[in-house]
């Protein structure tokens, strides 16, 4: 089965979670065997694993004609992608964009990222898409998250197969519900078009039926997974902290909806009873410096630290150094982090609203709200070793079942169906 | 001719509230009342009362035919006395009938009997004499929480002079015995055991209605039938099971209470009798001893104690909660003793339970595991606060158990030379009265009151002798304690000098 799928953004670049899972995804459905996938990326840079899929680099697909010769080509974009591709999308063009930014390649540039013009190259993303879904051969689309939706949906109107959407997030849990409409319009208007919605939560699907009123019908959970620990990462040691203060961790964005303020709340309830925690907010976002300020007025800065923004092997030393790893978050799609910290062997409390509770069972749940409940977890965790090792070792063992394998599988079938070969 | 044996369970826990951490040495209060009456009300409701009134009437009109059992916990006593009491003055009812046996079980429906030799007959005592105080008849046959046996608790039943006891017949116990014979225990040949019938059991308890079972529905009729159709040899036909699995478990739409008046009718026919515990214990032989060196109980399908101490965490609860068991034993505060019975019960165990079970489990305020656990451990760092903060934690329970011995004998002795005072001032009374002088009466009268340690020998009362009388008490306690833990072994002492 040949799958077109557009993607924004591909390890080893990550801007956010879509990256991890997008990988994933296309690991997984490789996995399967009979899957060819044609993954779309505005800009990749040319050290993208490429052994699950062909990347089509979308800054270098023409979409008004230039006379170059095969060598220029090759030497301009060569690292990105094959020549001889490069002269069949141009075989493909459908109308004259010359009026546009082009390069000298007739191609057009993407800043990457989440940059501040994203709408405009939203818009560019999907007009290269008409290009490549006129030229290449496929069964079936697949567009992740809202930003490639108005590209899945080209693709669909030029070649009448039919459209999968995966819904990562939607801009009801970004803004706490006062969406964005322009955002909220591309998102309704892809999950309109859409054969088939995946959404990484049921939380997420009952949004997407209850605020996108979509048919139930075609709207199905598929939830994440996450990677085994690399070698490098998984031999990282625990600290034993017996006898010595216990560390609990709160790692993502500081944003609203990570719900950073509950933590804060929560550990200043644990520092008032008890003298043997200290806490770490790790990450950054906008409203760090306001959280510095509320740990400030409770008193409590001298336990409550903030080491900052952490990368790659950063964040498992830090997890790997905590005896408690909390996620509060306000409303969270699916949330992978949870998972990378249970993998690490961290006891993790997640909120209710997580769309990772779902599937999670060796954790603690409270409502986010319910600082009294997640102080009294975080407690109970430091002061009752049989706690804290049983949620250790069977949270590792429960996540060690999570795999991509898994969920490509059920995305094979949800194409089957889709496509009625089944 | 076979013999069906039925007995019910009654017990309700009390249940604890929701309790922060923050709550530790500040609130000693563990329990949620709201949620006590509601359940109880709630239950004798839809269960207990039905299902007693059914039973009743199913002496009445069978006469003395049909026999049936019960046995109540004494922490769900005390929750049916508080909430709902006409449940136990239909008990009390039956009773009079004398066709109804009341077993005895730990007070606490605890898990002391695989902990604590001294805690569970003391457990057992305790709800022995409740039983006696409200049925008059002391219990011969002995239930553990939730059918918990093994080669152990039977020789300690025996011993605590026990006659018979109820277990499960677990199939990996019994092999290809049978559990319609009467066994007895390995270790102490006088204990018979009394196994359940899980099928016929179960059936009843959590299949009758279902209607995805193959037996359903299930009639009286070929329900006795296939009692019947055992072979002439197996006589014994044990039935137990909750009573609120007679209106709760299965609701009394499904008609169980129909169900359970019809088989003595049915039974008759096919000439089954029914009989109590003890009634079998005495007339029926037992076939030979039953090897149970691990402890089953009537639980999930694996029949042990795996869902009350089945992971760590039940387990560290349960070592930490036996921990103080014997200092609270030695301590015996009326306060702290009855928490102690209410923290025991082994549903607070039950909710913590990670074992998959396809017995649906209500956990009550919890919402999982972890946090069943997280509870259940703030409430018992209080609990073992107070219990360490009775007595200095320096003296060991040995000690501590060797003073307070010291001070109740005192106490006694105290008694008893308070007595032959009282009988001697009568005695000199009587000789004055005879040698007419009865102005001096009074005046000795009132000397006696105010000198209650005084000797014996202290017939000729004075201020001084008092003062001394009181020394020796003291003394013998300083003997064996260094001078600083005499000084607290000393108040005690003469506190409870002063209040007699």
């Amino acid at each position: 089965m040949k799958v077109l799928m557009f993607g924004w953004e591909y390890p080893p670049h990550v801007y956010g979670g879509l990256a991890t899972a997008n990988y994933g995804i296309s690991q997984g459905l490789h996995a399967q065997g009979d899957m060819d996938i044609t993954l779309c990326l505005p800009r990749p840079f040319g050290d993208e694993d490429r052994s699950a899929c062909n990347i089509v680099a979308m800054n270098a697909v023409p979409i008004a004609w230039r006379d170059v010769n095969r060598d220029y080509v090759s030497q301009r974009v060569g690292n990105i992608m094959d020549p001889d591709l490069y002269y069949r999308f141009r075989d493909h063009l459908y109308a004259d964009f010359n009026y546009m930014h082009v390069n000298d390649l007739g191609a057009m540039e993407f800043a990457g990222g989440y940059p501040g013009n994203l709408h405009e190259e939203i818009n560019n993303y999907s007009i290269i898409a008409g290009v490549v879904a006129r030229t290449l051969d496929y069964d079936i689309i697949h567009a992740h998250d809202w930003l490639t939706y108005p590209a899945g949906i080209h693709a669909k109107q030029v070649s009448g197969k039919p459209l999968c959407i995966h819904v990562h997030a939607t801009d009801f849990d970004r803004s706490r519900g006062k969406v964005n409409p322009t955002v909220y319009s591309i998102e309704k208007n892809g999950m309109d078009q859409a054969d088939c919605i995946m959404c990484v939560s049921e939380l997420t699907r009952q949004t997407v039926i209850n605020q996108y009123h979509q048919d139930p019908r075609k709207c199905f959970t598929v939830h994440n997974a996450v990677y085994p620990l690399p070698q490098e990462y998984d031999a990282i040691p625990r600290p034993d902290h017996t006898g010595r203060d216990k560390v609990v961790t709160f790692l993502g964005r500081i944003t609203m909806q990570k719900g950073p303020e509950y933590f804060v709340e929560a550990a200043n309830m644990v520092i008032q009873r008890t003298r043997h925690v200290r806490f770490c907010m790790a990450g950054s976002g906008d409203m760090m410096d306001a959280m510095i300020q509320l740990a400030a007025e409770r008193g409590i800065a001298d336990r409550f630290h903030f080491p900052g923004f952490m990368r790659g092997k950063q964040v498992y030393e830090c997890l790997k150094d905590s005896d408690v790893y909390v996620m509060p978050s306000v409303s969270e799609p699916f949330g992978i982090s949870p998972l990378e910290a249970m993998q690490c062997g961290t006891p993790t409390i997640i909120s209710k609203q997580s769309g990772c509770a779902e599937i999670l069972d060796n954790c603690i749940k409270v409502d986010y709200w319910d600082i009294h409940a997640l102080a009294d977890a975080i407690y109970s965790i430091c002061a009752n070793d049989s706690l804290f090792n049983y949620l250790k070792e069977e949270g590792k063992k429960e996540v060690d079942q999570i795999t991509w394998e898994k969920v490509g599988a059920w995305i094979r079938t949800l194409y089957l169906r889709t496509l009625g070969w089944e | 001719m076979k013999t069906i044996c039925l007995y019910f369970e009654i017990h309700q826990i009390t249940h604890l509230k929701r309790y922060r951490f923050f709550d530790i040495g500040t609130d000693h209060y563990y329990y949620d009342d709201y949620e006590n009456e509601r359940t109880i009300c709630d239950i004798a409701e839809r269960s207990y009362m039905p299902a007693l009134n059914a039973i009743g009437e199913m002496i009445r009109d069978n006469g003395q035919m049909f026999k049936v059992a019960f046995s109540l916990s004494g922490v769900g006593m005390e929750q049916l006395e508080m909430h709902a009491p006409q449940v136990l003055e239909k008990l009390q009812e039956l009773n009079n009938t004398g066709c109804v046996e009341f077993l005895a079980e730990p007070y606490s429906h605890g898990l002391s009997s695989l902990a604590n030799e001294e805690t569970f007959a003391l457990d057992v005592k305790k709800q022995c004499q409740k039983i006696e105080e409200y049925f008059g008849k002391r219990p011969t046959v002995l239930r553990n929480s939730s059918l918990i046996y093994s080669d152990d608790i039977g020789a300690q039943a025996a011993a605590m002079g026990f006659k018979g006891m109820l277990t499960e017949g677990a199939k990996h116990v019994l092999g290809w015995k049978s559990p319609h014979y009467v066994y007895h225990c390995a270790m102490a040949p006088n204990l018979k055991l009394l196994l359940r019938d899980v099928e016929l059991s179960d059936d009843i308890s959590l299949r009758f209605n279902n209607s995805d079972w193959e037996g359903y529905p299930l009639f009286a009729d070929s329900y006795i039938d296939r009692i019947a159709r055992f072979p002439e040899e197996e006589q014994i036909i044990n039935i137990f099971m909750e009573l609120s699995a007679l209106g709760i478990a299965q609701p009394l739409s499904s008609n169980i209470l129909e169900f359970i008046k019809a088989l003595p009718a049915c039974a008759k026919d096919k000439g089954i009798t029914f009989s109590t515990p003890t009634e079998i214990c005495m007339k029926v032989k037992s076939v030979g001893a039953l090897d149970v060196p691990d402890t089953l109980s009537w639980v999930d399908e694996e029949r042990d104690v795996s869902s009350w101490l089945g992971n760590a965490m039940q387990r560290e609860a349960f070592n930490k909660l036996y921990s103080v068991a014997d200092r609270l034993r030695i301590a015996d505060d009326p306060g702290i003793n009855q928490d102690w019975d209410y923290l025991q019960a082994s549903n607070n165990f039950r909710f913590m339970t990670t074992k998959p079970s396809n017995v649906g489990l209500d956990r009550g305020i919890y919402s999982g595991p972890f946090d069943a656990f997280t509870n259940y451990m703030n409430i018992l760092g209080d609990f073992i606060n107070r219990v360490n903060a009775l007595y200095p934690a320096e003296i060991d329970n040995e000690e501590l158990n060797a003073l307070l011995t010291t001070i109740r004998n005192q106490g006694d002795e105290i008694v008893y030379k308070d007595k032959e005072i009282a009988r001697l001032h009568t005695l000199l009374a009587k000789y004055e009265d005879r040698s007419e002088k009865p102005a001096a009466k009074p005046a000795a009268k009132k000397a006696s009151a105010k000198k209650p340690a005084a000797k014996t020998t202290a017939k000729k009362t004075s201020a001084a002798k008092t003062a001394s009388a009181k020394k020796p008490a003291a003394k013998t306690t300083a003997k064996k304690t260094s001078a600083a833990k005499t000084a607290s072994a000393k108040k005690p002492a003469t506190k409870t000098t002063s209040k007699k």
